[in-house]
């Protein structure tokens, strides 16, 4: 069975180590960090992101063009822990 | 005609890590149950009971508009703004997660259990700088009245969240009766038993059943032991 790649995009550094540490611990889960729409794009060239979650500090702007440049979900991140994290990403995966 | 949504207690998720027993109203953490994600913009209902001398270790928490209120016992908080704070059982307690905040939350007894509610609600802005509030209330103030403790208004009574909700405590003798009427047409209306038996829309109710009801102006409740509960208004489109 393949991983499902998770890419969080979100401006606060600890909060975003956090958030990939909790995703990586998950079996088959991979997470990816990006801050940037910039850096987003260019992770999506190298991985076949499965779900993108927004978290927190992006401006509208951002969140509404990571919304338009990816054809899986994206979904808005709340919470900033392990409280809603997982359910959320299982809603996204059809799960 | 009222819709309604019935939660009883023995339904909700249950863990038991020995030093911290929850039921979970809703999905969270590890329990997920797609049928049980929220109501409206109430996304966590967590019944926790923290052992003496233990807690929560330094976590983070974004936004999310964050209330805790302790039963029993006393909940000492300590956050990345430098509040530190006791909350016991009169308080309320609420963080407003937004662009980021670190804390953690330990038992303040040694000994003693703590027992408390910890309720989320989906804000309505993203990105809000951080804030933290407590607030003691008057238990006296609820007997046999509802008691408002929350708001979207700095000004209103209780404490204020960014959010249209609005929460009420009763505690009302056996026989009683009270009527509630939303602040907005559109919000629906999540009524939590604390403890007692009490009679909600043609549904009885017993300690710690959950009963959400949406599609209705006024909200009428009957107690048919003495009851101590919790009714959150809250927007179902958010």
């Amino acid at each position: 069975m393949e991983n499902i790649e998770i890419l969080v995009v979100g401006k606060h550094e600890q909060i975003m180590k956090t958030i990939i540490r909790l995703i990586d611990a998950k079996t088959q889960w991979k997470g990816h960090a990006a801050s940037t729409v910039e850096e987003s794009m260019k992770l999506a060239k190298s991985f076949a992101f499965n779900v993108v979650l927004l978290g927190a500090g992006l401006t509208t702007a951002e969140s509404d063009d990571l919304r338009s440049s990816f054809t899986v979900p994206v979904i808005q991140h709340y919470g900033g822990g392990s409280g809603l994290l997982f359910a959320e990403i299982y809603e996204a995966i059809g799960k | 005609m009222a819709k309604t949504i019935f939660h009883i207690a023995n339904s909700r998720g249950n863990v038991d890590l020995g030093w911290l027993k929850s039921n979970h109203t809703f999905s969270f953490g590890n329990y997920y149950n797609p049928e049980r994600i929220n109501f409206g913009a109430l996304r966590v209902l967590n019944d926790d009971t923290v052992a003496g001398g233990k807690g929560f270790g330094t976590h983070p928490h974004d936004n999310m508009e964050i209330i805790s209120i302790p039963l029993g016992g006393g909940l000492k908080h300590h956050d990345s703004m430098d509040n530190i704070a006791v909350i016991q059982d009169g308080d309320i307690q609420v963080m407003s997660a937004g662009t980021g905040i670190f804390h953690e939350e330990q038992n303040n007894d040694q000994e003693e259990d703590v027992h408390f509610l910890q309720i989320w609600i989906y804000p309505n802005q993203l990105n809000v700088t951080p804030r933290y509030a407590q607030l003691t209330l008057d238990k006296s103030a609820r007997h046999n009245k509802l008691q408002q403790i929350l708001s979207p208004d700095a000004n209103d009574q209780g404490v204020w969240i960014y959010q249209n909700a609005w929460f009420q405590l009763g505690d009302f003798d056996k026989g009683s009766q009270v009527s509630y009427t939303l602040h907005d047409k559109n919000n629906g209306v999540y009524v939590f038993i604390i403890y007692g038996f009490a009679e909600v829309e043609g549904q009885q109710l017993h300690t710690r059943d959950g009963l959400g009801i949406t599609e209705l102006d006024d909200l009428k409740i009957s107690f048919i032991q003495r009851t101590e509960f919790l009714i959150m208004e809250v927007p179902m489109n958010f």
